[in-house]
């Protein structure tokens, strides 16, 4: 972790929303080499920013490798004339959200880090750009920033990617504390033939991140669509809600038979998304049918689903189903949507917060009312996970991926030190590099971890 | 009351580390006077036979680097050397000696004994003298006083010690020596913080009983490398002695389980915390119940003895027990036990109480070095003791602290490790505690430290100008092999093949040559025919940074940025609870811990990221504050 650094971070400094348009902005001494990597004029030609005069503006576009991202323009603020007094460039984006994010994915390729929360406002205060009177809300703003971005990168983990993460950590201290025990006690445990199985078990990490990593990009939000699961009991409105929400942006319903997926039904276009909604057999009869479907079938459904809708009638009190349900989708990504507020409510929103932190959306699928902040919720939770405000701009997804990136290629350099016939030893630089960062991923300190490890799974010394 | 005024400081213990506190306080001109509860034991040692091991093989050359004596005193008292792990990377290559136990304490207390300036005193200290807050000397059994102007502490395992032998509980410290047992009082009054801790032994065996051919032989290395940077390697090459390996097998953790109650470690008797990683062979049989054998070594405690150390099985149970569970290891059959296996439970201090000058933050003059701080090991011991003893010459001196940080060597991460952590157990060195481990090999000891022990002035101007001389010559020689290109002839091709190497493409420089994994320094003399004459220490450097020099360059980048944050001081009268941004159990840590400086805080358990963050900003303000 850096704390007094002047290395290059990044991040979206406008506030994230249906809005096409947004800021990235770098700031550090490698501003400008960053910029002049990703960024070519109108006829395709590589620029020498780097030698532009402060306070002036660039239209062209922004490339990753030879793809063409967005057409953008960028401004050039030079140290000290600049919000942190470091050289900063800002990039205006036009492409929307998604775009906005493989933007600042390509300048974190090229050189930048993710900036911690509140980072270029400390950096301001550090710098002496920002009044001595400021100086505890600065303070605010990181501890809050952090607290937020704490939160929203364990949401966004919970669950199975947590689950896997603490296992590649658990796979990657395990080899660490064996190389470790036996080079500590080098007569007590053998080294010999060791680096080819530990080729092997990285190899075998390494495909498992990767793929991780493929999976969880936006990418494959875009393409593949989010596993909906629309869950509750009956009669709460599911199916009106599912036709409401086909229906709305004239989405196409499809019923996709002999896929691999049984239990993806319906494709539904939702707001410029995709949602595939799961195993909605029961629901689509109408309301006048009991449904079949139990909170156990749910079960199942919320259990391989990336987003759970929990349909609640607003107008009847909670009862021990709804509560169960509540216990099952407490470690998803869920939205709680209040039906029938067109009817006189009998639950209130306190009500539910009781029993879980997800967030609420009030709507009346008979009036058509509260789609549109559905419509939100669902972007914000799967586009973004950014927070909003100038200078608190976090993406955490973001940042995660780049960790994840960053314990890729820790693993690559083992991989390069076997091959290259470097002693054990220095397996475990790069190792606990890995660890480390797999450790930021889910907020877990590394501490004394491995010293805990050689003691309680080798059996040491004298 | 009799008042003695005749010293600058007093050394309480003269064990491994209050020997280098001793020596270091009178070679840095103060009158020194060291206690012990027996001229007889000074530098002890009452647990294994040697002095070195991974990590500890590079403190000791630490010790030496900054003028210590352990290094120099196993050299002339060694009688079987190893440099362990010589097949892996640099940074673990670690050196350990079987010392002649009796040897090793005779030749240290004529060292002492000899020592300009100091004066060695058989006492039990019972009382810490302190006024205003400042340690200001010490009380003896026989009520007398002797002031100071600094005291250091190495008690090691001697405060209120009690050895427990199954049932039988004698109240002493190692080998029947005298337990010290009113001096714990006297620092509780004083504020320190103490805490129980666990330590064992395995017994000794009279060799006429054991039975060699039933075991494997291990020997020393040939030729023998030194310890100390000052000694001239052809000085000590001798004939060594044999160490022998043999295994425990299932009859004798039958015979461990079935009498596990009499243990007083798993029958409760034993409160002190244990280290886990150099348990009881109970405790290895417990915990690592599917494991059918371990190792045991035989190593012989010195030359003029019968005694015989069993490495590996250190324990605690009744001697009946001891003598089934011995004689149950092939060629131990007969085994007659000189002297009992006992584990020993002791008073020592928190760590959290240090600076990490070893002086305690509540006690002005009052230092502190060795297994008393919760460290074990007579090299841990040691470390902390020169550190403890320069360091209140060094008050007495009016000077800064000498601080030895995480990237500068092991010394340092064991001393922050143990003022940083609430540890539990006796903590001890290993390598991979070092961040910096390639950056901070025991080859390179002298580089790193010497200057350090030469501003302290514990080394000579003349040790100093051979550092000067070796760095030169590495400098120059590896400028000299990058200017040197070697063609693609014929004559290279045949030179490079009978080494087992590719013959070049292109031309390539003899540095180049040299990273090749097949090759080395020595390897491509026949390429290299006006080599200059190049010292084999400054051979062994040349050969590693050229050869891993990424690996290096990489560690030395992170050294950078560590060094960003371990120089950000933070101010002592700051009161962590009014920084608002900073989560509450941080705030408690931080004004617990006291660090001094951003690093330190960093590495307190419970002290997040963003916390530092806030208090980076917040130091950052009161800096401008104070600047108005």
């Amino acid at each position: 972790m850096n704390y007094i650094s002047d290395d290059t971070i990044a991040a979206v400094a406008t506030a994230p929303g249906v809005s096409g348009i947004g800021i990235v902005r770098i700031s550090g001494k490698n501003s400008l080499k960053v910029i002049d990597k990703i960024f070519r004029n109108i006829n395709g030609e590589t620029t020498d920013i780097i030698n532009a005069t402060s306070h002036t503006i660039h239209y062209g576009f922004i490339y990753d490798n030879d793809e063409v991202i967005d057409e953008v323009l960028v401004s050039v603020m030079l140290s000290p004339r600049s919000y942190t007094t470091e050289n900063t460039i800002e990039i205006n984006c036009h492409g929307g959200p998604f775009v906005i994010r493989r933007v600042l994915k390509t300048v974190l390729k090229n050189g930048a880090r993710p900036a911690e929360p509140g980072e270029f406002t400390k950096r301001a205060f550090l710098n002496g750009r920002i009044d001595l009177t400021k100086a505890e809300s600065v303070m605010d703003l990181i501890s809050s920033g952090n607290e937020f971005a704490r939160k929203n990168a364990l949401k966004t983990l919970r669950g199975s990617v947590y689950k896997k993460i603490h296992d590649y950590r658990d796979r990657i201290i395990h080899e660490t504390a064996f190389i470790e025990s036996a080079l500590d006690d080098p007569e007590h445990y053998s080294l010999d033939g060791y680096p080819e199985i530990l080729r092997q078990k990285i190899i075998e990490l390494k495909n498992e991140i990767e793929n991780l990593l493929s999976n969880s990009s936006d990418g494959k939000v875009l393409s593949e669509g989010i596993n909906t699961c629309l869950v509750g009991k009956p009669n709460v409105g599911k199916s009106s809600l599912l036709n409401l929400l086909a229906g709305e942006d004239k989405a196409i319903v499809t019923d996709i038979p002999g896929t691999t997926r049984d239990a993806v039904e319906v494709k539904i276009q939702f707001g410029g998304l995709t949602l595939n909604m799961m195993d909605t057999a029961g629901i689509r009869d109408t309301d006048d049918t009991v449904e079949k479907i139990g909170v156990e079938k749910s079960r199942n459904a919320i259990e391989i689903s990336d987003l759970v809708l929990f349909v609640i009638d607003s107008s009847t009190a909670l009862d021990e189903d709804d509560i169960e349900i509540f216990g099952s989708i407490r470690n998803k990504k869920s939205i709680i949507i209040l039906n029938k507020s067109d009817l006189e409510p009998v639950i209130t929103i306190d009500n539910i917060k009781k029993f879980s932190d997800a967030p609420i959306v009030v709507v009346s699928a008979m009036n058509e009312e509260g789609m549109n902040r559905l419509l939100h919720l669902v972007r914000e939770m799967f586009l973004s996970g950014e927070i909003s405000s100038n200078d608190q701009v976090y993406i955490t997804n973001e940042r995660q991926l780049s960790d994840l990136r960053n314990v890729d290629q820790s693993l690559s350099l083992v991989i390069n030190s076997i091959d290259n016939g470097m002693s054990e030893d220095f397996f475990t630089v790069d190792l606990m590099d890995a660890y480390d960062k797999l450790g930021t991923v889910i907020g877990e300190e590394t501490g004394d971890d491995l010293a805990d490890r050689i003691f309680s799974e080798f059996c040491m010394g004298k | 009351m009799v008042k003695n005024i005749d010293y600058d400081v007093a050394i309480v213990g003269a064990g491994h580390a209050g020997c280098e506190a001793a020596l270091a306080c009178a070679r840095m001109g103060l009158k020194t006077i060291v206690f012990t509860v027996s001229v007889n034991s000074i530098a002890l040692m009452p647990c294994n036979p040697n002095v070195g091991g991974s990590s500890k093989g590079h403190l000791v050359r630490e010790i030496d680097a900054l003028g210590g004596e352990m290094g120099k005193n196993i050299d002339r008292t060694f009688i079987q050397s190893k440099m362990l792990n010589s097949s892996k990377g640099p940074a673990v290559h670690s050196l350990r000696a079987q010392a002649d136990k009796d040897e090793y304490s005779r030749s240290m207390r004529e060292v002492l004994e000899n020592q300009e300036n100091l004066t060695i005193k058989q006492a039990e200290v019972t009382d810490l003298l302190v006024e205003d807050g400042k340690a200001v000397g010490v009380r003896i059994y026989t009520n007398i006083e002797y002031y100071t102007k600094a005291v250091v502490l190495c008690t090691g395992v001697y405060l209120k010690a009690r050895c427990l032998c199954g049932e039988a509980i004698t109240y002493t410290g190692p080998n029947g020596l005298q337990a010290a047992n009113k001096l714990s009082e006297s620092l509780k009054n004083a504020g320190v913080i103490i805490q129980r801790f666990k330590t064992g032994t395995p017994a000794r065996i009279d060799v006429r009983s054991i039975d060699f051919s039933k075991m494997e032989p291990q020997y020393g290395d040939n030729p023998i490398v030194p310890f100390s940077f000052s000694t001239d390697p052809d000085s000590i090459q001798k004939e060594q002695v044999k160490c022998y390996l043999t295994y425990t097998n299932e009859k004798t953790h039958d015979i461990i389980k079935s009498n596990l109650d009499r243990s007083p470690m798993y029958s409760g008797v034993i409160e002190g915390k244990g280290p886990r990683y150099c348990p009881s062979i109970e405790d290895k049989v417990v915990k690592f119940a599917d494991k059918t054998r371990h190792q045991v070594f035989l190593e012989p405690e010195g030359l003029r003895t019968n005694e015989w150390y069993v490495d590996g099985m250190s324990s605690s149970m009744p001697e009946d027990v001891q003598i089934q569970m011995y004689r149950s290891v092939p060629g131990l059959e007969n085994a007659h036990i000189v002297r009992n296996a006992y584990a020993i439970e002791y008073d020592c201090f928190k760590g959290k109480q240090l600076k990490p000058s070893l002086e305690f933050k509540k006690v002005s003059g009052l230092f502190s070095g060795g297994q008393s701080n919760g460290s074990s090991g007579y090299e841990e011991a040691a470390a902390q003791g020169l550190i403890a003893g320069i360091n209140a010459a060094r008050y007495v001196q009016n000077k800064e602290p000498l601080v030895i940080d995480r990237s500068e060597g092991y010394i340092g991460v064991l001393i922050d490790d143990l003022v940083t952590k609430d540890s539990f157990e006796p903590y001890r060195m290993m390598t991979s505690r070092a961040e910096y481990r390639l950056l901070l090999r025991q080859d390179n000891a002298d580089i790193r430290l010497r200057r350090k022990g030469y501003e302290v002035g514990l080394i000579s101007d003349e040790q100093l100008e051979a550092l000067i001389y070796k760095e030169e010559e590495i400098k120059s020689e590896i400028k000299r092999l990058q200017g040197i290109r070697v063609g693609a002839s014929k004559k290279t091709s045949d030179i490079l093949n009978s080494l087992g190497s590719t013959p070049l493409g292109t031309a390539a420089t003899l540095e180049e040559l040299i990273r090749r994994p097949e090759l080395n320094y020595d390897l491509i003399a026949p390429l290299d025919q006006e080599r200059p004459i190049v010292s084999r220490a400054a051979i062994e450097q040349i050969n590693i940074e050229i050869k891993y020099r990424g690996y290096l360059e990489r560690e030395q980048r992170q050294v950078a940025q560590f060094k960003k944050i371990e120089d950000r001081r933070i101010p002592t009268d700051i009161d962590f609870s009014e920084i608002k941004g900073i989560r509450l159990e941080a705030q408690q840590k931080l004004n617990d811990f006291k660090p001094v400086n951003l690093g330190q805080a960093s590495r307190i358990q419970g002290v997040s990221p963003a916390d530092i963050q806030v208090l980076t900003v917040y130091l950052s303000m009161r800096d401008r504050e104070n600047s108005l």
